[in-house]
């Protein structure tokens, strides 16, 4: 359903953060991408949303060519994808709902959201994806007032507003604890398991990538380094992608 | 090598210290600093005089009754026996020592039984009728004064003429001074002045800021075929709405020549429902995108009949405020303000209507021809593109060098049309034809930056000049008085808001932007959901900052017509009338205090 190929992203016309990378996502899957800091995940997770313009290459969406795309186009193209954040973007100082409904803004009509107005049916939507992630008491909470943990969840609903067919995670649990990582990863792979909801993850621990991903790809520099099963990444391709004096841990 | 240094190192600081002294001393020779003066005895005298007047306000005023003592005086002293002055010693008398002398000589006037601690003047009455002040009078505890004067210098008179002491006493309790009673109307007025001020150029420098801030504009990029379609709409929806309003405007007002009450109510009603109705037929709650798609054309040209509709519909209802709030001013008696409120406010609309009509023509073209451009670009072969872009830039540019050599000439009435209107036109199409060769078809133009210096400029402009100065040319539009003062505080509100809050747009969290961006949000829906509820507390910090700075300006306004209590103060400080001007000092501390508190309190509250 995804089809990537020859993307580059050269930033400002010096920085390479993509470097020809072409892959494919299929219906469903949950692909985990790896690599180090400043590899090049973040650019290309944004560049399938196009939050980033990409040099070059093209994406293909379900037969749409997301990199010419107008700006009508794009608004239809990114309500169907969702996207959580490593440091979870919530406006902090709107309530919890307001962030879960903002999920709606791409489908409702835009004079109405402008006043704040939600259909009914919105709004009944947000508060059951509040409780699918077990927040739904903290509806009416402005979105400070939640731990970091709780903060992450009402990204994943936010997301789930969208009635994505492809969710974009950029490291959604790097700056969680581990008990919370799990927690999250584990509503990732109930929407991908339950909803069929493809699943495009970058991932920082190799053990949530063998735990969660279905495949993996991985990034050194910008660069297409790996891309199969996970548990095909012995210690030569361990170093391929993470540089020679990497040491495995976890 | 080491000592060279630091010797040059000496020298350079001791001729730095020889610098600045130069500079200061030049300072202090232009400045006319001159301390000779501060001690000269008779500038010390003065200001003593004005800081005690200062210290005491005319606020209070007492009702006084006065007790009328005289004694006979003659002037000079007759050739005859002056017969002697026997007073009632029950009652207040005066003993003058002598009782005769020649003129501007010296005598001592005594009272007693005068009414104890009081003060007076003591008077000459001439035959003629004339009254001089010649002395004051003090009384002490036992009704007892002793005052030396100095007699006038007048015309022999044979007869005995009089001294008058009038000793003067409170009576009842103190009211306030119509200084006081003046400077209250005019602190209310200043107070208001400062709040309408700082309401309208808040309002408007909301959404000035956001052309300011440079995060929001640097992404803003289009296609030189977009930027000069929607550089020829701009113009040409302007003039079309700008005519469109006037046109309505006088329909309006030939229909409404007579039975003007009764036609705007029902004009208005009638024409709030239709609208109200087409726009609910427009957008019914849970549309999407692909049924909206379905007629296009039958909603274009309904919108375009509900935004005309509506155009009609807002004078009816601004001629309805305007006749009402006229009507309402008699019944409602002492709160009659809030009809001509009404009033004004439908007087303002009208006025607005064209202004805001053409805004929104130029609006509508741009972006249609912003939407031309974007078909042209996406749908054609490159070399009609660059054709397109040639004829488009090129009329483009001759469409700003017509307007700019209108500005021009306007200012400077050229009167000349071959300078004025072909000569700029045919400069800009050459521009715009060097542009569309120069710059690739596909080149994006970061028009946002385009916007975001332009505004910055004016912005800059605008905030540099006083509102002290901006006043001068409103009182000349509109006239002395507190109306002006408020446009001029308010047109700066706009330039220094605007300023202040696109720099907090700028400093905003990019994080929430780019979520929302993420879920399909076009550009208003994210400044409404990403960018206000982050700006809110410094936009509430920095409204009652300027609301502060709005209230202590219009205490000065004034100085130049602005009206407010400022004209008062200078009005008394002309006339030397400290006492009074000293009034309207206290004043205007006490609401500068007063504001300072209130506003650090609400700061807190919302911050």
């Amino acid at each position: 359903m995804l089809e990537i190929h020859n993307l580059t992203k050269i930033y400002d016309g010096k920085v390479l953060a993509v470097d020809n990378v072409s892959f494919e996502v299929k219906k469903g899957e949950f692909l985990a991408v790896i690599g180090l800091s400043g590899s090049g995940k973040s650019t290309l997770l944004r560049c399938i949303n196009r939050l980033i313009e990409p040099t070059s290459g093209q994406i293909m969406w379900n037969n749409i060519d997301i990199t010419s795309a107008s700006q009508n186009e794009m608004r239809n193209v990114r309500r169907k994808i969702g996207m959580v954040f490593q440091h979870f973007n919530l406006v902090s100082r709107s309530k919890v709902i307001t962030n879960v409904l903002s999920g709606r803004l791409g489908y409702i009509n835009p004079a109405l959201s402008l006043i704040n107005r939600f259909p009914q049916t919105d709004i009944e939507m947000a508060l059951k994806q509040l409780d699918r992630v077990g927040i739904a008491d903290q509806a009416y909470k402005r979105a400070d007032e939640l731990s970091g943990g709780q903060q992450q969840r009402v990204g994943v609903a936010r997301a789930m507003m969208q009635e994505p067919e492809i969710i974009l995670a950029d490291e959604p649990v790097a700056s969680l604890d581990p008990v919370l990582a799990h927690s999250i990863m584990q509503y990732l792979e109930k929407l991908n398991k339950e909803d069929g909801v493809t699943i495009l993850c970058s991932l920082h621990f190799l053990d949530l990538v063998h735990e969660y991903a279905d495949r993996a790809i991985a990034l050194n520099q910008g660069q297409l380094m790996f891309d199969g099963p996970p548990k095909e990444i012995d210690d030569a391709k361990f170093r391929s992608i993470y540089g020679q004096e990497a040491k495995r841990v976890g | 090598m080491q000592r060279e240094k630091s010797l040059i190192r000496s020298v350079g600081f001791g001729l730095a210290i020889l610098f600045g002294m130069i500079i200061y001393a030049y300072g202090f020779n232009v400045t006319k600093v001159n301390f000779e003066t501060t001690r000269s005895e008779k500038r010390l005298t003065q200001l003593s005089r004005i800081m005690r007047a200062l210290a005491h306000p005319s606020l209070f005023v007492y009702e006084k009754e006065e007790l009328e003592v005289i004694a006979p005086i003659y002037l000079p002293c007759p050739k005859a026996q002056i017969q002697d002055y026997k007073p009632d010693t029950s009652k207040a008398y005066l003993i003058l020592t002598p009782n005769c002398a020649g003129p501007g000589e010296i005598i001592t006037v005594e009272g007693y039984n005068i009414w104890p601690n009081t003060k007076g003047p003591i008077n000459f009455l001439a035959l003629s009728g004339v009254n001089l002040t010649i002395g004051n009078l003090q009384s002490d505890a036992n009704g007892y004064f002793k005052a030396k004067v100095e007699l006038p210098k007048r015309q022999p008179v044979d007869v005995a003429q009089m001294i008058r002491a009038l000793p003067r006493r409170n009576i009842g309790n103190p009211e306030f001074s119509d200084v006081a009673k003046s400077t209250w109307d005019k602190i209310i007025e200043t107070v208001f002045l400062a709040l309408l001020a700082t309401t309208f150029g808040t309002l408007l420098a909301i959404p000035v800021s956001f052309f300011a801030a440079r995060n929001l504009m640097s992404s803003q990029k289009s296609s030189l075929t977009n930027v000069a379609f929607s550089t020829i709409g701009w113009p040409l929806g302007i003039l079309i709405g700008l005519q469109t309003a006037l046109t309505f405007k006088s329909f309006a007002m030939q229909l409404f020549a007579e039975d003007i009450l009764i036609r705007s109510s029902i004009g208005s009603v009638l024409g709030i429902g239709l609208t109200w109705t087409v726009i609910q037929w427009l957008f019914p709650k849970n549309q999407t995108q692909s049924n909206l798609s379905k007629h296009k054309t039958v909603q274009l040209v309904t919108v375009t009949l509900c935004a005309l509709m509506s155009i009609l519909t807002i004078y009816m209802i601004a001629n309805l405020a305007l006749v009402l709030g006229q009507a309402l001013i008699e019944p409602l008696g002492p709160i009659g303000f809030v009809g001509n409120f009404i009033s004004q406010l439908g007087d303002v609309l009208i006025m607005v209507l064209p202004a805001a009509t053409a805004l929104l023509g130029g609006g509508t073209l741009g972006l249609a021809g912003n939407k031309l451009g974007q078909y042209i670009s996406d749908n054609m072969s490159p070399r009609l593109i660059q054709i397109t872009n040639i004829c488009a830039t090129a009329l483009a540019g001759a469409v700003i060098g017509g307007i700019l050599g209108n500005i021009i000439d306007w200012f400077y009435q050229l009167d000349d049309p071959q300078k004025a209107l072909y000569l700029p036109m045919a400069i800009g199409a050459i521009l715009g034809l060097l542009v569309s060769l120069r710059i690739s078809y596909k080149h994006p133009i970061p028009i946002g930056y385009v916007t975001y210096y332009v505004t910055r400029t004016i912005l800059n402009a605008t905030r540099s000049i006083e509102p002290l100065v901006m006043v001068i040319v409103f009182v000349v539009w509109v006239g002395i008085g507190p109306f002006a003062g408020s446009l001029a505080l308010a047109l700066h509100t706009i330039a220094a808001l605007a300023k202040l809050y696109s720099e907090q747009v700028e400093s905003i969290a990019p994080g929430p932007l780019e979520a929302v961006r993420a879920t399909g949000a076009n550009r208003l829906q994210t400044i409404v959901y990403a960018v206000i509820p982050q700006i809110i507390p410094p936009y509430i910090s920095f409204t009652m900052y300027r609301w502060d700075i709005n209230v202590r300006m219009s205490t000065i306004i004034g100085f130049a017509g602005g009206g407010g209590i400022g004209f008062l103060l200078q009005q008394n400080i002309n006339l030397l009338d400290y006492r009074a001007a000293s009034v309207q000092m206290l004043a205007i501390a006490i609401v500068v205090a007063t504001m300072d508190y209130i506003s650090a309190v609400i700061r807190e509250r919302f911050v």
